[in-house]
């Protein structure tokens, strides 16, 4: 008798320990770690089966932010829906915003304008920038290193603040519309990106001053959360756990979306495949977003933010006011949405976390007839046992971790 | 019906004899397989045409129409940068299928998210158990007939 991956009933747990106990001659003890516990990030609840200070069994329970946003979509116009996908995943919204475009586009047969393509890349690597700064953060005090958090929370103001300037809004952007990008660029953007631009890569060696050759922090991560590349692989790992374990693989490289074949960048890979090569890994992904970001800003093509695809991009306002074609375009757009051709998609981007899939289906209506999100946390987390049984619970904090799972983006 | 510009295409051909239908839309490659067929096609993609790596599992409910359910297996070939869809159809009054955690451990949690929101059945799957929605719930989330407000009494 054994705990399968996905044992959601504590009895179960309970009955195997029992179980165990007769085996070794000794009782083994159930931990019920989360759903409240701050090191989870978020509400994943882990039933863990303990020998002493070693894990016997693991078995993650999840769904407690289950919020049921793919029922949500098949209610909203395809234009609405895009606001849906910034609360999927809460640290990468650009990222999200992007996939659910492309998808759509590619139902429509859209023509993005250049300037609006190389706009989503650069966006998409601050988007990434700031999730990696979140997850170091988080990551860094979880093993116990305090400053470390404050340190990367003052690049990710930053950012934030480069987002509200785009779009108004510090998290929940919705920047990037079906058709193009919600609005024209602000008034200064070159300035403030370029300031960051120019300042960043010497704070990257900031963090790496304090933790690469720390000896509490190399003792905490190194040969720490080892899984097997063929284990990652079958159970539906992807992102930056598979490129520390040697596999350059990368949704950028080998399907590129958005015109990122126009821009200049490597995939690193570590060979070590532990914590302390994951660590190493998002550092070096950070340093190659701030190469993007950097040529994205010295060569942004110029150009319309939307589409030419009138019918399905809201016109111009003061067109309205001369045109009659605008103002019924207009009207028709906002009170029911535009046609999306019968067909199905799937869209893959490589988000922070790792591939996120967008599977949209559609029946020729205004309104989505299926979405199904393929979140990169699920298919992480599924390997959670793999990566803690047989470890010491002491490890498992730094395990978790290096995973950089959200779980909005888990439960949807 | 497997269109005759499809029989050339080396996938299609290894599956020709599994599948009921073919399509290639939007640079995407779509096989229709015979449900009571689905373990067999997964094993030989696995196998035979190198598709490693297993995306995502999920369903599609077309009520009121009969079979009700496709059950969409999205694959990918890291090897040949390739991309593949298949999809069975199950009906809707004995929604059951073969599982797909026997080819690819990692379905395990697909199918529950599928058997969770949609109530299709994977037959000889390792724990078929809700995994989004609590165990007590009744109903299942994402079929059309289920409101979206919930069901209220």
């Amino acid at each position: 008798m054994s705990i399968t991956t996905g044992v959601t009933s504590e009895s179960d747990v309970r009955r195997d320990a029992a179980a165990h106990q007769e085996s070794r001659g000794h009782r083994t003890m159930v931990l019920n770690m989360g759903p409240q516990h701050p090191s989870t990030h978020g509400v994943l609840r882990l039933l863990l089966e303990l020998d002493g200070e070693t894990i016997v069994k693991a078995a993650p329970d999840i769904g407690y932010l289950h919020t049921g946003i793919e029922k949500e979509f098949e209610v909203k116009n395809y234009q609405q829906g895009v606001t849906l996908t910034d609360r999927i995943d809460y640290l990468a919204p650009l990222s999200n915003n992007l996939t659910y475009c492309l998808a759509a586009e590619k139902l429509l047969g859209l023509e993005i304008p250049e300037h609006a393509q190389w706009t989503r890349v650069m966006l998409s690597e601050f988007t990434r920038l700031n999730s990696h700064l979140v997850w170091l953060a988080t990551h860094a005090i979880d093993i116990g290193a305090m400053s470390v958090f404050l340190y990367c929370f003052r690049e990710r103001e930053e950012i934030l603040r480069i987002f509200e300037m785009f779009s108004g809004q510090r998290m929940m952007t919705s920047y990037f519309r079906i058709g193009g990008l919600a609005l024209p660029h602000p008034r200064g953007w070159q300035k403030r990106v370029k300031d960051f631009v120019d300042i960043f890569p010497s704070r990257i060696d900031e963090y790496e001053e304090l933790l690469t050759g720390n000896r509490i922090w190399t003792g905490r991560t190194k040969g720490v959360g080892y899984i097997s590349l063929e284990d990652m692989l079958e159970l539906g790992v992807t992102g930056p756990m598979l490129r520390a374990a040697g596999l350059a693989i990368d949704v950028r490289k080998d399907a590129p979306y958005s015109s990122y074949e126009k821009f200049d960048f490597t995939v690193p890979t570590r060979t070590e495949n532990d914590v302390f090569a994951r660590y190493l890994l998002r550092i070096e992904e950070m340093r190659q977003s701030h190469r993007i970001i950097k040529q994205a800003l010295e060569g942004m093509p110029s150009g319309s933010h939307q589409a030419d695809a009138p019918g399905i991009v809201l016109p111009e306002r003061e067109k309205m006011k001369t045109q009659m074609e605008s103002l019924i375009y207009h009207f028709k757009i906002v009170t029911e949405g535009f046609r999306v051709p019968e067909g199905e998609v799937y869209q893959a981007v490589e988000s922070p976390r790792g591939e996120v899939g967008c599977y949209m289906v559609s029946d020729g209506t205004q309104k989505p007839y299926r979405v199904h999100w393929r979140g990169p946390s699920f298919g992480n987390l599924q390997s959670i046992p793999k990566l803690i049984e047989g470890t010491l619970i002491a490890d498992v904090i730094a395990a978790l971790g290096s995973m950089d799972f959200v779980l909005g983006d888990t439960d949807r | 019906m497997i269109p005759e510009s499809l029989l050339s295409n080396p996938t299609v051909a290894a599956l020709a004899d599994l599948a009921t239908a073919a399509k290639f839309e939007f640079d995407e490659l779509t096989v229709e397989i015979d449900a009571a067929k689905i373990a067999e096609a997964l094993g030989r993609v696995k196998r035979d045409l190198k598709f490693e790596r297993l995306t995502s599992v999920t369903g599609v409910d077309r009520f009121p129409a009969e079979p009700r359910f496709e059950i969409v297996y999205h694959l990918q070939s890291i090897a040949n940068k390739a991309r593949l869809r298949l999809k069975a159809r199950v009906s809707g009054a004995n929604p059951e299928i073969e599982s797909a955690s026997t080819v690819y451990r990692g379905a395990e949690w697909y199918e529950r998210e599928t058997f969770d929101l949609f109530g299709v059945r994977f037959l000889n799957h390792p724990n078929l158990t809700r995994i989004m929605m609590p165990e007590d719930w009744e109903g299942h989330p994402l079929r059309k007939d289920y409101p979206i407000t919930g069901i209220r009494y």
